[in-house]
């Protein structure tokens, strides 16, 4: 294998599993070391860099970066990260004043943003601070979107949403509520530079069976959630029925129960594996005796006197192969579930009556408009789109992404720059030695297992529609936790003209994953490792030449704690643990191009 | 020294041994030994011997005398029994103990100053005595604890640290160890844990006492330019003369030598040593003449290693003594000291 380039970003970046995971790269590691200090703003702040709400995502985020976490490879359970996030922002100080300023001199350019969820939000935060002027078209009479509408109170409390939404508005958006576009065309008729749609993707998919328009007890689900949220809703029966089992049914299920059902069942097609839930949304609703019910497929919804009584399910059977992947099904009974209610979670689609088909932006197959995935223009110049808008359901934490990369796209589209050339990412490297074996981080591995979020106990939670169930981490809960953490971005950087080859390191690696051997390519090396390298997605780090005997220093990322013992115990410093910073550019940064080093030293942990 | 313990973290696709061990069972301690010191290598090379071996932590005892080689008995098998003895008097304590208890697996860890100064009359004996152990001699060439003088292994014309000049002729361990009658003689580096393990465990398999000089670079006080006991001079004249691959009793031996390359012994216990000639005319069994190959090319600076000497005829200190077989130590009390009737029978067969 050819010597790995590290001084190619994306190679440490990939180490650091959770901020490659995260689809806004923030910097994990960074501020959960933050949060151990007690320096909660700044770790709410450098959180804020990248992904905008840090006291929304440290409740409700999807959470991508916890599978991804390397701690999970190691004993199973990932660090607490979105709980660790919603630490920093329960307990900072008022950062109003430390948010970027908004210049009195203004950029003379004017962009409409459609919708007020997240995408938008994200895009109007990142412009706002270049003295473009920002106009929010917002239908409902609140903004925030799904945040507000899809996401129960018990999960997000209202002020903790309308703070990180005020936090951008106050910086002098124009948002006009209640205000519903209509038109594209219309809206390109304003004069407006550039026109950024986030509208999501407002419409909860249908179930067309017989019996379904025979009843007003059948629901949609991410409307009827939206009628909870508006107090439309304030009442269910006892027994309700939810179909589908991704993150909506969750909140369905749970909000039934807020709202008086006494015996609520999850009815899925397929069994536990094909579930599109996250675990600890599933585990959650399980807690509070919410039946799944697997293998049920709906057949028709049953009317008595024009009342609804129950449901129809055909029973299923799968067969699978080996990975798991259905090969065969087939229909083995029938059975009627009795209810009073049924709510409909089966998915969501896009919907755009109001943009007219002739502006040059095309539509795929499913209605979703085509959108260039790195510029997020459509085919109608000065056009963009992010958020569900742009590519389907995803969630909070892509929509925030689509939203900073937008705003890129926006700021050079109204500067007359090609949208397609943008900045790169940038890194930065410093040393953590701080004397003889003592580093700037916490090196020592803790055994902890995963801290536990404490809950409301199941007879409060029910009492009010609004109580939060989850009640977050204390500091000194945050703490323990955050010693969990590897650090993986304390990078372990080689240097090869300085190893003497004594095999120290190789030696005292807890997890043997440094080897010395006779270079190859890369499947013949992964087999002839101290131990075999057999977590493909892992990268090598493969030295150069080493100067006595030319083998080769190899190093498998997969299952390194970064201890720094290899470092500790190098007689020539080739190991060293050096901390790495990405620096990911932003609108802002198209200015003045970022200092990575400058970056680091402000965020520096 | 590190300050954090060593993370109870392994490899959930670690291997595990005929114990359900892993090779991390086999730790002991933190190494305070310099970073970089060679003998941590043979620390790691022992470990994975052991571990290779399947032998229980706790039929094991790791002896040794005093110096810097002679802490690390405290940073392998930290499950097995130990003993620090006074400065070079491992061998006695070791006989002492083989003499108490022959069901155990020892091995003792020295070095070139606690072997070849103060401690040479007891190294010498303990091969007389041909104990059932193994015999490492973390060699240097200097004396690293007192801060880096010359040590009787040290080679003419090696420079010290400052440039001065050692001027006494050195005292070869093997050589010497063949001229006891040692049945196993061995040399490695400690760079080469390809060419050491194998040796450690054929070392441990053989029955009798067993030697293995380890060049093991001091870090600190040798491994300048000038030294002869550096980890790049012992690198540029490392010159492997027998190679030979331990094969455990349990496994076949799949590889075909020609007749005359190679040399299969069986040991005791069913395990084999497969000695292959790297270097032309080598004979591992033929005394007179592996003695002047040896002077002849240490007087060029050459490191000639590998399982220099074997011969598995000799018999071991129980034997030689008549010993029962059963360990001393497991044998009741009334037999093994039956009374003064017993003694005054004994002494009237001498009247």
């Amino acid at each position: 294998m050819q010597p790995t380039d590290i001084t190619n970003p994306d190679y440490f970046h990939k180490v650091v599993d959770c901020q490659t995971g995260c689809p806004a790269h923030t910097d994990v590691p960074g501020y959960i070391r933050l949060i151990a200090q007690g320096r909660f703003s700044d770790a709410y702040l450098l959180n804020r860099r990248t992904n905008v709400f840090p006291g929304v995502l440290g409740r409700v985020c999807d959470r991508p970066c916890e599978p991804a976490c390397r701690r999970g490879r190691i004993d199973e359970e990932p660090v607490a990260i979105c709980r660790l996030k919603r630490v920093a922002a329960d307990l900072r100080d008022n950062i109003r004043d430390r948010l970027p300023p908004v210049p009195a001199q203004k950029s003379g350019k004017r962009i409409a943003l459609v919708g007020a969820g997240c995408a938008s939000l994200a895009v109007a935060n990142d412009l706002m601070p270049l003295g473009h002027e920002i106009v929010i078209y917002e239908a409902q009479d609140t903004p925030g979107g799904l945040m507000r509408t899809n996401i129960p109170s018990f999960r997000l409390p209202e002020d903790v949403l309308d703070e990180e939404i005020a936090q951008i508005v106050d910086m002098g958006v124009d948002l006009r509520l209640g205000t519903k576009v209509e038109s594209l065309k219309a809206l390109l008729g304003e004069g407006y530079d550039a026109i950024f749609i986030g509208s999501g993707a407002p419409k909860g998919k249908n179930l067309e069976i017989p019996g379904r328009y025979e009843s007003d007890r059948i629901h949609i689900g991410i409307e009827w959630l939206e009628s909870i949220a508006f107090e439309h809703i304030d009442s269910v029966g006892q027994n309700v029925l939810i179909i589908g089992v991704g993150n909506t049914a969750m909140d369905c299920c749970r909000s039934s129960l807020r709202l008086g059902a006494k015996n609520v069942k999850v009815m899925a097609r397929k069994p536990r594996a094909f579930f599109k839930a996250s675990e600890w949304e599933l585990k959650d609703a399980e807690e509070e005796n919410v039946e799944i019910v697997v293998n049920h497929s709906p057949k028709e919804f049953v009317i008595e006197a024009g009342k609804l009584v129950g449901m129809k399910f055909e029973l299923m059977e799968y067969d699978l192969d080996e990975q798991g992947k259905i090969v065969a099904q087939r229909i083995t009974g029938e059975t009627v579930v009795p209810c009073d209610d049924v709510v409909l979670a089966i998915g969501q689609d896009n919907a755009f009556p109001w943009i007219e088909r002739d502006l040059g932006i095309d539509f795929d197959k499913w209605d979703v408009p085509v959108v260039d995935p790195v510029t997020y223009e459509s085919g109608c110049r000065g056009v963009f789109f992010g958020g569900d808008a742009a590519f389907g359901p995803k969630n909070i934490i892509w929509a925030v992404e689509h939203g900073h990369q937008a705003a890129i796209s926006i700021h050079k589209h109204c500067r007359g720059e090609d949208v397609a050339d943008r900045l790169k990412d940038g890194m930065h490297l410093s040393s953590a030695k701080m004397g003889i074996h003592e580093w700037s981080y916490s090196n020592s591995y803790d055994v902890a297992e995963r801290t536990l979020v404490p809950h409301l106990s199941l007879l409060e939670r029910f009492k009010n529609l609004d109580f939060e169930v989850e009640l977050g981490f204390d500091a000194e809960r945050a703490v323990r936790e955050v010693e969990r953490c590897l650090n993986c971005d304390q990078q372990t950087v080689f240097t090869a003209d300085l190893c003497i080859e004594c095999d120290a390191c190789i030696d005292v690696c807890p997890v043997k994953c440094l080897t010395m051997t006779q270079n190859g390519d890369e499947a013949d090396l992964r087999e002839r490792l101290t131990t075999p390298a057999r977590n493909l997605e892992q990268d090598l780090y493969v030295s150069a030449a080493l100067p006595q005997t030319s083998r080769v220093m190899v190093k498998d990322e997969d299952l390194c704690v970064h201890c720094g013992l290899c470092a500790e115990r190098c007689p020539t410093a080739a190991w060293d643990m050096q901390k790495f910073t990405l620096a990911v550019p932003y609108a802002i940064d198209e200015n003045v191009p970022p200092k990575p080093e400058l970056i680091a030293r402000k965020w520096g942990t | 020294m590190s300050f954090i313990a060593k993370p109870k973290v392994i490899h959930p696709q670690s291997p595990r041994n005929e114990l359900g061990l892993t090779v991390r069972d086999y730790e002991g301690g933190m190494s305070t030994l310099c970073a970089g010191c060679g003998h941590d290598s043979v620390t790691g090379a022992i470990v994975q011997a052991v571990f290779e071996l399947s032998i229980p932590p706790h039929r094991m005892a790791k002896l040794s005398g005093i110096g810097c080689s002679s802490k690390t008995p405290a940073y392998f098998v930290k499950e097995s029994h130990g003993f620090n003895t006074v400065h070079g008097r491992m061998p006695s304590v070791a006989s002492g103990a083989n003499a108490a208890n022959s069901d155990l697996w020892y091995i003792g860890v020295s070095g070139d100053g606690d072997s070849l100064s103060i401690g040479l009359g007891q190294f010498c004996h303990a091969i007389r005595r041909n104990v059932n152990m193994l015999y490492i001699i973390e060699n240097n060439g200097v004396y690293g604890l007192t801060k880096g003088q010359f040590s009787a292994s040290a080679d003419l014309g090696s420079k010290a640290k400052k440039g001065a000049e050692n001027q006494q002729p050195p005292i070869d361990p093997c050589r010497m160890a063949i001229s006891m009658g040692a049945g196993f003689v061995a040399r490695s580096f400690s760079g080469d844990k390809e060419q050491l393990l194998p040796l450690i465990k054929a070392g441990l398999s053989h029955k009798g006492f067993a030697v293995i000089d380890v060049i093991s670079p001091c870090v600190t006080f040798n491994d300048h330019e000038g030294s002869t006991k550096s980890y790049e001079y012992t690198r540029q004249h490392f010159h492997p003369a027998i190679q030979a691959n331990y094969v455990p009793p349990s496994e076949e031996i799949k590889v075909q030598y020609k007749a005359g390359e190679a040399m299969p012994v069986t040991l005791h216990d069913g395990s084999q040593i497969i000695l292959r000639k790297v270097a032309g005319k080598y004979d591992p069994t033929d005394r007179a003449s592996i003695y002047s190959y040896l002077e002849q090319h240490q007087q060029a600076g050459e490191v000639i290693t590998g399982l220099l000497y074997y011969d598995d005829s000799l018999k071991e200190m129980h034997d030689l003594s008549n010993i029962v077989d059963e360990p001393l130590s497991t044998v009741d009390h009334s037999d093994l000291c039956p009374g003064n009737d017993a003694l005054q029978v004994l002494q009237n067969v001498w009247r």
